[in-house]
């Protein structure tokens, strides 16, 4: 890389030594005696056979550069659905790398082939409506093609999720995300209501809602069982923000006033990936997409991806919001008190 | 009978010559050509300052640890102590950067420049249909542009949340610096850039359909013309969309509407508005912001129709269905607008149907770039500046437009969405490839424009320099995009994700940097040009429209009568014509040799033609 700016700068300086040269040309030979239309020169030659040159140089280069970069390409993919999307993005890719190589050629080597010679004659040939028919029609049939895989795997992508999902909440604020549990008695998520947040109540959970006693925040980390639907509730708080998990293939904007939600199945716990990757500090990220204002580049949370067993042993390890929190006790109805009292007391009764 | 005795005989008219004051013909002028070239001008200037804002940000992302400290005499607090950009100083940056290139640019300064300047000289009118309405849009794009500048000296710096100004971002002083008096005025400076538009779009409609010369039927359109007429369209239809949303967001932000706002927590707070939604600005925003990028792109595709037939020495190939595929191509643009929101959590169905609509503009598109090709198939290339910057234009259309058949794509777009591969596309089919047909442009009507020749061997270097660099630029930014970068991201070490790639980071600045320094050649050749460059002769390019039969006009553009059309625009290498080319004031009686059978019928035609008005607002030049 070191040595491909070396080059790119000594092209440059070469570059602006021409361009130097060639404007002290134009500076001294403003000569207004010259007379346009003028015959092409040896400068239309030049032009031509540069094209030539870019055919070849740029083939060169961009197969090059292509395979440079390939280790770093789509980070391995670690849900069903991500496959599917790779397998669909490369097929979509290799498909357009005909016309892309096909077109480009072709302009810059018709540019080359038929530049200016003396005495020849353009080609009077203003239409033919066989070859437009055909080349309107190959497009359309391409991209017909394009349009039933990708719909197809887009409505199984959005479809509803599976009864048997793991629901999480994901709220992003500025700058962060908060993720909530259902819980582990319930496994349910409470209501919630914005005008309930606070300082610690951050996402605003409503405990008028006795499905909310034993839920649980976690500001850091988001965990998921492996091979098992998750189903990602998504929710802002303040602007914009979008979930995005690359090695998940996943990305939902998050927007205030409006829950949005996407589910997937993780079939490669972090461990596996270690293991596949070589790197024994690999750790799934969660970023945000959507710009949100000065912090959008650090809102970080880490996703851990496990086996069934390890993951309701991480749940029960959390602490339900009413146990780190109990003044918010005074916030339950009072039919429900003993319910929540109950959390409350159990919960500091077996940490002890 | 030449072509040039079928022009000169207006010469013989000698009329009275008013001079007009200093003000009225260069400041405050009515005249077309003036006001295209003050379009121009400003339009070049805008494009310094905003690529130089992309420059810096780029610095930032090529290389995180630069010390920029000498800029703090010139950008203050926006560099840290350290000599850093302030993350906010970068959404700024940003945001100026797409806002400045895609409306005061691309917009203004292509559309601006080439509408104003070649639907008089083309269609055989003295003037646009107003003049003076035509003087206020310049003004109001001049004042627009004033407010926007004004806007990134406050000290709570210019609107920061993206040109795209998504709310709530954008509303809530409290979420961001720039979405305080910066936002107010970016809200000003564009409602005032859509009045500027629309005063400008309904004189280039009205002046195409009413002040065709004799003869000049919508058959006998140069390209460029359809072109500018279906541009004005789509943006007589979209703008207005675009101020209503900046109306509503204008409400938000003052007055206390709910119209973008709901269920808002910030600041330590929960605010009290409820019942409105985010996403209902996206969809006015891209009603407008997707028509917007065709707005960009036809001109340009529009001129290069042009300077590729006229170079090739070939008539367009399939001028009816380059016609119909920009007609396509404009209809659709208006029911896509929701690709761009395929993650925003509307309706999975809904993105489905943007889908396929989205990817049928690839038809159209491609017939566009399959005629260029055809058109130089056979042809006789004379590579001037224009015709180099006319192919580029044709393969960063086509490289470009090539991968929003993946983004267009809802399944892959999750991946991709927001991130490099977005702006690489972008950057290239629109943003590159408008800036070319906007340089090929110029080369090409700099002789009418100004009566001199610019320099062709600098046009060369500049085309060779710049091309390369954009493909240095753009080709890796697809392959940081694939790796999955996000976009407006101020730097890449937070993730693990992200700190792989940075050498492919610092590639891309230096390619920036340098396509940057090669357009100094272009500024340099085009300034002194105008004071020193050769005289142009009327039509160097031996061209065969109507601009080219009037010798560096005054106001009025042709002295005496305004010529009359007797056949299309693409009358090159006819077979059996003298010359390789035949204007469209030749009447087809002249031209015997060269006559069709179709073109035989056309000869009762003329006495028709001549006896028909001349339209003339005017009767003669002044």
């Amino acid at each position: 890389m070191e040595l491909l700016l070396v080059l790119l700068v000594l092209v440059a300086v070469v570059l602006a030594l021409v361009v130097l040269g060639k404007l002290t040309g134009v500076v001294k030979g403003l000569n207004p005696s010259n007379s346009y239309p003028e015959e092409p020169g040896r400068a239309n030659q030049v032009n031509a056979w540069m094209f030539l040159v870019l055919i070849v140089v740029g083939f060169v280069a961009i197969t090059w550069s292509y395979l440079h970069s390939t280790k770093f390409y789509l980070p391995e993919a670690s849900s069903i659905h991500g496959r599917r999307t790779d397998d669909l993005f490369w097929f979509s890719m290799g498909l357009l790398t005909i016309p892309f190589m096909l077109v480009n050629t072709a302009l810059f080597f018709f540019a080359w082939k038929y530049r200016y010679q003396k005495g020849k004659r353009a080609s009077f040939y203003p239409e033919n409506h066989r070859l437009e028919l055909v080349w309107t029609t190959v497009p359309a049939v391409v991209m017909a093609i394009l349009v039933l895989t990708g719909w197809k795997a887009w409505s199984d992508i959005t479809s509803e999720a599976p009864e048997d999902a793991e629901v999480i909440e994901i709220t992003g604020k500025q700058f962060g995300w908060i993720a909530r549990y259902g819980g582990i008695d319930d496994n349910k998520l409470g209501n919630y209501d914005y005008r309930l947040i606070d300082a610690q109540n951050e996402v605003g959970i409503d405990f008028t809602d006795e499905t909310s006693f034993d839920d649980f925040t976690n500001p850091s980390e988001l965990h998921i069982p492996v091979n098992r639907p998750v189903l990602l509730k998504i929710r802002a708080r303040d602007v914009l923000h979008s979930v995005f998990i690359p090695h998940m293939r996943v990305k939902m904007d998050a927007v205030p006033g409006m829950p949005t939600k996407f589910w997937f199945v993780a079939d490669k716990t972090t461990e596996q990936m270690r293991a596949e990757l070589g790197n024994p500090d690999f750790k799934y990220e969660i970023a945000c997409t959507e710009v949100c204002g000065q912090g959008h580049f650090g809102m970080k949370m880490v996703l851990v991806v496990e086996d069934e067993e390890s993951y309701q042993k991480w749940i029960a390890s959390q602490q339900p919001f009413l146990k780190t929190y109990p003044e918010y006790l005074d916030r339950v109805p009072a039919n429900l008190k003993a319910k929540a009292a109950k959390y409350v007391g159990e919960q500091t009764a077996s940490a002890e | 009978m030449s072509v040039v005795e079928v022009v000169e005989h207006g010469h013989t008219e000698e009329h009275e010559h008013h001079e007009l004051s200093f003000w009225r013909k260069y400041i405050f002028s009515e005249d077309h050509k003036t006001i295209a070239k003050q379009f121009l001008i400003t339009g070049i200037l805008w494009a310094v300052l905003g690529i130089t804002l992309s420059v810096l940000f780029r610095i930032q992302l090529g290389f995180p640890e630069a010390d920029l400290s000498w800029l703090r005499p010139v950008l203050g607090g926006w560099i840290t102590d350290t000599g850093k950009i302030q993350p906010e100083f970068f959404l700024a940056l940003v945001t100026m950067h797409g806002t400045i290139m895609v409306f005061f640019v691309l917009t203004a300064g292509l559309s601006g420049t080439f509408s104003n300047f070649l639907i008089p000289l083309q269609i055989g009118a003295r003037d646009m249909a107003s003049g003076f309405m035509n003087m206020l849009s310049y003004w109001f794009f001049f004042v627009a542009g004033l407010i926007m500048f004004v806007s990134m000296f406050l000290q709570t710096g210019p609107a920061a949340g993206g040109w795209v100004i998504y709310p709530p971002l954008s509303a809530l002083q409290q979420a961001s610096p720039g979405s305080g008096l910066g936002m107010t005025l970016w809200l000003v400076s564009i409602a005032l850039f859509i009045v500027s538009q629309l005063l400008g779009g309904v004189n280039y409609i009205t002046t195409i359909i009413n002040l065709r010369t004799r003869g000049m039927t919508f058959s006998r359109l140069p390209l460029s013309i359809w072109s500018f007429l279906i541009t004005a369209i789509l943006g007589l239809i979209s703008f207005p969309v675009l101020l209503s949303a900046a109306l509503l967001l204008i409400f938000d932000r003052s007055f206390g509407t709910s119209f973008f706002l709901s269920e808002i927590y910030i600041g330590g707070e929960a605010l009290s508005n409820v019942g409105g939604s985010p996403i209902l600005f996206q969809h006015l925003f891209w009603f407008l912001g997707h028509p917007e990028v065709y707005i960009v792109i036809l001109p340009a595709l529009g001129i290069t129709s042009e300077v590729i037939a006229t170079n090739s020495r070939k008539p367009i190939f399939g001028y009816r269905a380059m016609i119909a595929s920009m007609l396509g191509i404009a209809f659709l643009s208006f029911i896509v607008w929701a690709h761009h929101m395929f993650v925003t959590g509307m309706n999975p169905f809904l993105g489905s149907i943007f889908m396929f609509l989205t990817l049928i503009i690839a038809v159209p598109s491609a017939v566009k770039a399959f005629n260029y090709i055809s058109t130089m198939w056979r042809g006789n290339l004379h590579f001037t500046p224009a015709m180099l910057f006319s192919i580029g234009m044709v393969s960063l259309f086509v490289s470009g437009g090539l991968t929003g058949i993946i983004l267009g794509n809802s399944a892959l777009d999750i991946q991709l969405h927001d991130t490099y591969f977005v702006v690489a596309h972008f950057h290239l089919v629109m943003g590159a490839a408008a800036a070319f047909g906007l340089f090929s442009g110029v080369y090409h009507w700099f002789p009418k424009m100004y009566g001199k020749m610019m320099n062709q061997t600098l046009g060369q270097i500049h085309f060779w320099l710049t091309f390369v660099g954009l493909y240095l630029i753009f080709v890796p930014m697809h392959y940081v995009g694939i790796a999955g970068f996000p976009r407006r991201y101020y730097q890449f070490t937070s993730y693990d994700f992200t700190s792989v790639f940075s050498d492919m980071n610092t590639f891309i600045t230096v390619a920036a940097i340098f396509t940057f320094a090669a357009q100094f050649i272009f500024l340099f050749n085009f300034f002194t040009s105008i004071f020193k460059g050769r005289k142009a002769p009327m039509n160097p390019w031996r061209s065969t429209t109507l601009e080219w039969t009037t010798d560096n006009p005054g106001h009025g553009n042709w002295v005496g009568e305004i010529p009359a059309v007797y056949r299309w625009p693409y009358d090159y290498s006819k077979p059996g014509a003298k010359e390789d080319f035949i204007p469209q004031t030749v009447p087809h009686s002249v031209t015997p040799e060269s006559n069709f059978p179709s073109d035989n019928a056309l000869i009762a035609e003329e006495k028709q033609i001549e006896s028909q008005n001349y339209n003339d607002q005017f009767k003669t030049g002044h």
